[in-house]
């Protein structure tokens, strides 16, 4: 091929197609060989059996001696099992939690989009300082006020609203969902407010010009064509809520507060003989949200499309 | 704009309730859009709030967490035994997290820039297939690729100890994707004439490519490296995974062991220090892209180019 202008080039003069192949080949092995392949081991554990000694996980890498029958027990925990109440408080968490970003983060993108102004660039910087400061330190913070003895229940008591400290972090609800809602809503923000900062300015004013008050030209024209921002924040936050183990367990720690995430996380790592049923849970978690993984999939691809054309 | 007269028209009586008048205030139409104002201020004070209090308890005299002791440098320095300086455990915690991320920025920056190159220029059959492969990594969500990498270094690549080694193949996994999406949108903005006309110009192939798109893309490259850099060092599900021991116990995976267990405000200095690190890489990333911005007019302002990823 060396030296011919093939039809699959570009079309510069003199150019050799296999130079671009050979640059992108050490990175299409990389994923190839530490992406594709580490996504069969999970098959293949949870497909394998048990060592009867060892009570270790011995992976099976052939497809034609794969034993699904972990699944059924996964299935049978979910449905009726100790991990369908996990799996239901999950759900509630992520949609919770998403419910109140969407309540929260719509103004705020809205407002800093559009009526910002000249201080649209400081407020931006602020709305992205969150993004540079490391999760667990953005928990640890919250450990740190969230204390019997913190400055949440001091204010708290100043206020008169409380009589006596509360241990906020002894397993409730409403610490964990705003832990969540804490985590993850900078990356809600982020994509709607570059989704309302799109929208012409000139199509508003049609709106108006045409007779349509604030409130209806907000309702007719710029919600729905910030429904895309909003669809992509929310898949941006839900899929790694639905993975999420370290929040619960930072801010409560207890079972009562357990989400999908821990169950995974323990019989990975915590103990050798769960491990295909770790594997087995965190396959039926991917088909959980495969939806939101494939939507999010084709939106970076359009819009690397459109970066292209 | 008669703003000023219906606002004053709009002055209401004295002697209304504070509430009233406050709701008046918020909802009045013809100023800025105050209700909008009120509820972003409040988010950023509540989002940025509790950190600064950390930050401020790392430099607390005493061993509290809550109550204000005075301006030390103990938890950092000054302290012999439980200082980030001398507790082995932090302190490694924080040489590991560097190392990690220096090693990955380093290793993972060049593949990046080659894969997005290649990935733009290629048109073979494989290049669609490859173009899909490389945003998996992006949309799989963190537990998933972690047990995915557990399980992978546990029974498929033995040969690879847990701790730093498989730590550093999972961060450069999870990295390389992130470069391409930096470097590919300069490269699309750049476009092919510029190594045509020096093709055309006699050189060959290679130099064109060395000694004119890598000097264009350079903001990029340097933004990529800072990028790497900054997640590799905020990554705590997969470090996690692939953790084997005290030794490759990063930032976050301490944070994450010690925080409900046994805080103390050196850990908060420990977390500071990580937030230090990754601000000086994140300005630096700025600073390379405002000073490629002053040659380019076309080109967007950096924060704003900053949050939609374009560089």
């Amino acid at each position: 091929m060396a030296g011919s202008r093939t039809p699959t080039s570009t079309g510069i003069v003199g150019e050799h197609p296999t130079l671009w192949t050979g640059l992108a080949l050490p990175g299409v092995l990389w994923l190839l060989l530490l992406f594709i392949a580490p996504f069969y081991a999970i098959l293949a554990v949870s497909m394998g059996r048990l060592d009867p000694i060892f009570l270790s996980p011995i992976p099976e890498f052939n497809p034609y001696y794969w034993d699904p029958s972990v699944f059924a027990d996964v299935f049978g925990d979910i449905f009726g099992g100790p991990l369908g109440p996990t799996f239901l408080r999950t759900i509630g968490y992520v949609v919770a939690a998403t419910a109140l970003c969407i309540l929260m983060g719509y103004p705020v993108a809205y407002f800093v989009a559009r009526r910002a102004g000249r201080w649209k660039g400081l407020f931006l910087l602020l709305l992205l300082a969150p993004f540079w400061i490391n999760y667990l330190m953005r928990m640890l913070a919250w450990v740190n006020v969230l204390d019997v003895d913190g400055q949440v229940n001091s204010l708290l008591m100043t206020f008169g609203l409380l009589q006596e400290p509360r241990n906020w972090l002894a397993g409730h609800h409403e610490t964990v969902i705003l832990g969540l809602v804490y985590g993850y809503i900078p990356w809600f923000i982020l994509p709607l407010y570059a989704a309302l900062d799109r929208i012409d300015k000139d199509v508003l004013e049609a709106a108006r010009d045409l007779g349509a008050g604030p409130l209806r030209a907000f309702a007719r024209v710029t919600l729905p064509l910030s429904k895309q921002g909003i669809l992509a924040g929310t898949v941006i936050i839900t899929l790694p809520m639905f993975g999420d183990y370290y929040t619960p367990d930072l801010l409560s720690g207890s079972p009562r507060t357990r989400m999908i995430g821990n169950d995974i996380s323990l019989f990975i790592l915590s103990s050798t003989s769960a491990g295909g049923k770790g594997a087995a849970l965190t396959i039926v978690l991917m088909l959980f949200v495969a939806v939101l993984m494939t939507y999010y999939l084709l939106s970076v691809a359009r819009a690397t499309r459109e970066a292209a054309a | 704009m008669s703003v000023d007269t219906t606002a004053a028209a709009r002055v209401p009586a004295p002697g209304r309730s504070l509430v009233v008048r406050l709701r008046g205030w918020l909802a009045n139409p013809w100023n800025r859009p105050r209700l909008l104002v009120v509820i972003t201020l409040g988010y950023i004070v509540w989002s940025l709030t509790p950190v600064l209090i950390a930050v401020q308890f790392s430099f607390n005299a005493g061993r509290s967490r809550s109550v204000w002791q005075g301006f030390s440098l103990r938890w950092y320095t000054q302290d012999p035994d439980l200082s980030v300086l001398h507790d082995p455990s932090l302190w490694l915690a924080l040489i590991q997290s560097l190392r990690l991320a220096a090693l990955t920025m380093l290793v993972a920056t060049p593949i990046g820039v080659a894969l997005a190159i290649g990935l733009a220029r290629w048109r073979g059959r494989g290049a669609k297939p490859a173009n899909f492969l490389m945003l998996f990594p992006l949309v799989t969500p963190e537990i998933v690729m972690g047990v995915a990498l557990f399980l992978v270094f546990a029974h498929m690549y033995d040969f690879v100890p847990f701790g730093t080694w498989a730590q550093f193949l999972g961060h450069m996994t999870f990295s390389i994707s992130f470069v391409v999406i930096i470097v590919r949108g300069r490269l699309f903005a750049i476009g092919r004439q510029y190594e045509e006309a020096a093709m055309d110009l006699g050189a060959s192939q290679l130099e064109a490519l060395r000694r004119v798109l890598l000097p264009m893309l350079a903001p990029a490259i340097f933004a990529a490296f800072a990028i790497v850099f900054a997640l590799s060092i905020d990554d705590f599900v997969i470090s996690q995974f692939l953790a084997a021991g005290q030794s490759s116990v990063t930032i976050p995976v301490r944070l994450y062991s010690t925080a409900r267990l046994a805080p103390s405000p050196a850990l908060n200095a420990l977390a500071s220090l990580m937030l230090f690190a990754t601000l000086v890489a994140v300005t630096l990333a700025g600073l390379s892209l405002r000073l490629f911005r002053r040659r380019d007019p076309t080109a967007a302002g950096g924060v704003e180019s900053l949050s939609r990823w374009e560089f």
